[in-house]
Parts: C-alpha cells; structure tokens; sequence
C-alpha cells in the first residue's frame, strides 16, 4: 500500500496546521488562531510538537512595533505529510473496489 | 481514527481558508485616496461654492445638471482608483512571484463587490427617491461592510479600513451636511493612511 500512516497528523489540529503550511510559505501564530478557533496553549503543544518532529520550522519577526511567530513546513514535514496523503488517498481506493 | 474521506476533505478545506490574496498594493491605497480627495474637492466646488459654510445657499447649477456632473465625477474616480488598484496589485503579483487570479483572489473580490454592488444599487434607488443627503453615508457604509467581509482573505489592515468606513458612514447618515465631508475623510484621508501603512508594511 502507497504511503504511511504517521501519527504526527493524528491530531486534527496537527493535522490542520500542517495543511495550511503545505499550501502558505509562512503563517503566524495569530492567523493559525483565527482560522482554527483554538485556545492559545492548545495551538502552541500541538505547534511545539511538530516543531520538535523536524515537521516545522519557526521565526520570529517584527511587523511593526509588533511581534509575529511565522511558522513554515520544512522539506521533511512536506514530505511525510505527502505521504500520509497518499496513504489516506490509497486508503479511499481500497475501501471502494 | 476518523475517516480517510472525512480527513481529507478537512485538509482541502483548510488549505483553501488559509490561502490569502496578498497582493494588494499599499500604493494603490495612497493613489486611490488622492483621486477620491480630489474628486470630493471637485464636488464641493459645485455644491457648495459659492455658498454658506453649510453649503444651505445659491446653487451655481440646476438640480439636473449638478446630478449629471457629480455622477461622472464619482465614476471617473471609481474608474481611476480600481484601474491603478488593478495594475499595481498585478504588478506587485508578479514582482513577489505569486499567482493574480487565485482562489483566493476570486474570493477576496466576490466578497468585497457583493456589498458594494449591492450597495451601489441602493444609491440608485437613493436618487429615484431624490434622497442625495444620504448618498455619500451609503456608499461609505457598503463599501466599510465590503472591505470587512473581504478581510477574511487579505492582508489584516483591510478590516480596520472598513470600520472606519462605516464609522464616517453612519456620522454621515445621522449629519447630512457632513456627508461629503465624511466621504472625502473616508474615501480620501482614510485610504491613504491604510495604504501608507500597507505599503511601509509589505510593500518594500
């Protein structure tokens, strides 16, 4: 069977997270807070813990006097979250023959 | 494990919220403002001047003539500030390599425009009804509701923009005389500070 399962994405807002990153160069913590109604200590685990697979890279900026948290995917993050696609796309396959 | 179909019809969808039109043009803000300014000075030259500071006195022009006037003013500078709009927000597409007509641009401009056609529907049927007082606060208040709806898919600054519009819109309404004056606040002074910011912001 085509691509593997990773229980990174298990979380739905890992999940999420590394969605929006596959198809945004950069998103702020902020942005990611908006767009998927969580609480701030929920997001920033769920965002340290794909930081800490390798899955995410962070950076601090300044916009303004302001401070932003911008996150991006690295190749590897891209990479496994493809193949999880992949493996759920095969997954559909299977089950409709 | 929730199922496959369910999870990936959860990322499509989160990959299309979270998909921006950033191409606005700070830029196109500044001019834009500029071009309303003008506009409005133009406006209140052939209605108010010369006349009272109220602008309650002669006027220089027929009803019909000043109505013809003032509508091609309005549609010169609409023209003008979507043209430029158009071209620089184009034109900065291009320079950050990013796509123009994205779904995300698509939706950045079906959420703007829906208000605002509809709002300027609502101004024609505000000079069939002869009520002109309340046409500048019309304009303000659909374009304000435009810009927020459209925020959800643009640069941030867009939503504050539109609160101040409906802010001078509803100022407007409750003050007739103020109208124009709140029109060029908000078309004119209001875009060109929201642009500057924009342009010092993302645009360098």
């Amino acid at each position: 069977m085509k691509g593997t399962y990773d229980k990174a994405f298990e979380n739905v807002i890992r999940l999420r997270v590394m969605s929006v990153l596959m198809v945004n160069e950069f998103f702020d913590f902020n942005s990611f807070k908006e767009i998927m109604d969580v609480t701030d200590g929920n997001l920033a685990t769920h965002l340290r813990k794909l930081e800490n697979e390798g899955f995410i890279g962070v950076q601090k900026t300044f916009i303004g006097r302001k401070p932003q948290t911008n996150y991006r995917a690295t190749e590897e993050g891209k990479l496994a979250f493809q193949k999880h696609l992949d493996f759920l796309s095969a997954l559909i396959n299977e089950n409709n023959i | 494990m929730k199922k496959p179909e369910q999870e990936l019809a959860e990322i499509k969808s989160m990959m299309e919220r979270s998909t921006r039109f950033l191409s606005l043009s700070g830029m196109a803000g500044i001019l834009a403002g500029i071009y309303a300014f003008a506009g409005a000075g133009i406006a209140w030259y052939w209605v108010y001047f010369p006349s009272t500071e109220y602008g309650l006195g002669i006027e220089p022009y027929s009803m019909d003539d000043l109505r013809i006037y003032l509508l091609a003013v309005a549609v010169v500078v609409l023209i003008l500030a979507i043209g430029t709009t158009y071209l620089l927000s184009q034109n900065k597409s291009k320079r950050t390599s990013q796509q123009f007509w994205s779904a995300a641009s698509k939706r950045f401009l079906v959420a703007l425009f829906l208000p605002v056609l509809v709002g300027g529907l609502f101004c024609f049927a505000l000079i069939h009804e002869s009520s002109y007082g309340l046409i500048a606060p019309a304009t303000l208040i659909f374009y304000g509701l435009g810009l927020i709806s459209a925020s959800h898919f643009t640069l941030r600054e867009i939503r504050n923009l539109g609160l101040g519009q409906i802010l001078l819109g509803l100022i407007g309404a409750f003050f007739p005389p103020l109208g124009l004056v709140c029109w060029a606040m908000g078309f004119g002074v209001l875009h060109v500070v929201y642009g500057s910011m924009m342009y010092y912001r993302y645009d360098r």
